[in-house]
């Protein structure tokens, strides 16, 4: 099963401009951007991330959603308890960094555990 | 004494739409000050949501509006105020069974701020909602208490969430958006406390109205 990803940002452009970049690195993964509100706003929707999981929990992926801000997280939290937590991860972390860090990591075959990890991007912000 | 049914659940609906569509530039020029500007317009446009699907599909129980409301909020609202409203709805849904009468709306108010605290993860004090939520309970359980009705028991928690929303403006915010903000939070009113003392106002109203 392999590791797909849900960059969720208030701004649809920066959740694309997310994927645009993390796709670069990562040309075998699969990617969804899911910004904005779905009517052109700035925000995150609960649909437009469940639609997009749904999209690639459907096709065998399971799925690590990346955050940019506070209220993405909550949206993201509330996906969660709809979805089925086996297959569908939050990984927290610096969304640019975190996102081609993650990426690379599903590329060359990491597992859920070291996505999450990488997503952190800790080696980026190191003393 | 009577106790809330669906009909004050709907009107409730009804009268927090007009209520918060009346107070959007308030709630916009709070939000602006500490925030980015968009609990306003998020909350008159996703309640005009929810009441629109109030109209269109009347659900037959408390349980059943309450659930409209927190699926159009999660749907509609893209700021925190989506997913925190939504979850504070959701769980006041799971809790809407029996007798639904002033004791009932300390335990309303409960499930709600439980919901909000574990999207949100915020405590008292830290200019949140939270500080509106937690008087209201106290507020609505002590006229429960003292044999009050359940308008007089949603009146209270009203002006509880309203005296909350006030203490908020010294407090330095250490949750969500304002938190960047830092000392200079302090000296304005949050904008999620003041929604949740006009959506409590709007159910004393709605309640009131019934007698």
């Amino acid at each position: 099963m392999s590791i797909a990803f849900v960059i969720v940002s208030h701004s649809a452009k920066l959740a694309e401009g997310v994927v645009e970049l993390a796709q670069q690195m990562a040309r075998d993964v699969e990617f969804r951007a899911a910004g904005g509100t779905g009517d052109g706003g700035i925000g995150t929707s609960f649909d437009l991330i469940l639609g997009a999981v749904e999209e690639l929990t459907e096709a065998g992926h399971e799925v690590a959603l990346l955050t940019d801000l506070g209220s993405a997280d909550m949206t993201v939290e509330a996906v969660l308890e709809v979805v089925d937590g086996d297959v569908v991860h939050f990984c927290p972390g610096p969304l640019v960094e975190g996102a081609v860090s993650a990426a690379v990591t599903a590329q060359v075959g990491g597992d859920m555990a070291a996505v999450s990890e990488a997503a952190k991007a800790r080696e980026l912000f190191a003393p | 004494m009577t106790n809330l049914d669906v009909e004050w659940a709907k009107d409730w609906m009804r009268r927090a739409s007009a209520n918060l569509t009346e107070h959007r530039m308030e709630l916009i020029d709070l939000d602006r000050a500490i925030g980015d500007g968009d609990h306003g317009e998020n909350m008159s446009r996703g309640f005009s949501f929810v009441l629109e699907r109030v109209n269109d599909n009347p659900p037959d129980d408390v349980a059943g509006v309450f659930k409209l409301v927190a699926q159009t909020l999660m749907a509609k609202v893209g700021g925190a105020a989506g997913p925190l409203y939504g979850t504070a709805f959701m769980r006041a849904a799971k809790v809407a069974e029996g007798d639904l009468d002033a004791a009932w709306v300390g335990t309303m108010c409960e499930a709600a701020l439980d919901g909000i605290v574990t999207r949100g993860k915020a405590t008292t004090n830290e200019k949140t909602m939270v500080d509106a939520w937690t008087p209201a309970i106290a507020a609505a359980n002590a006229a429960a208490e003292a044999g009050k009705t359940a308008a007089e028991a949603l009146r209270a928690a009203a002006d509880a969430a309203a005296a909350g929303a006030e203490a908020t403006i010294p407090m330095k915010a250490t949750k969500g958006r304002a938190s960047y903000l830092g000392e200079r939070s302090i000296g304005h009113k949050d904008p999620g406390a003041t929604s949740t003392s006009y959506l409590l106002a709007t159910a004393a109203d709605a309640a009131e109205a019934v007698g």
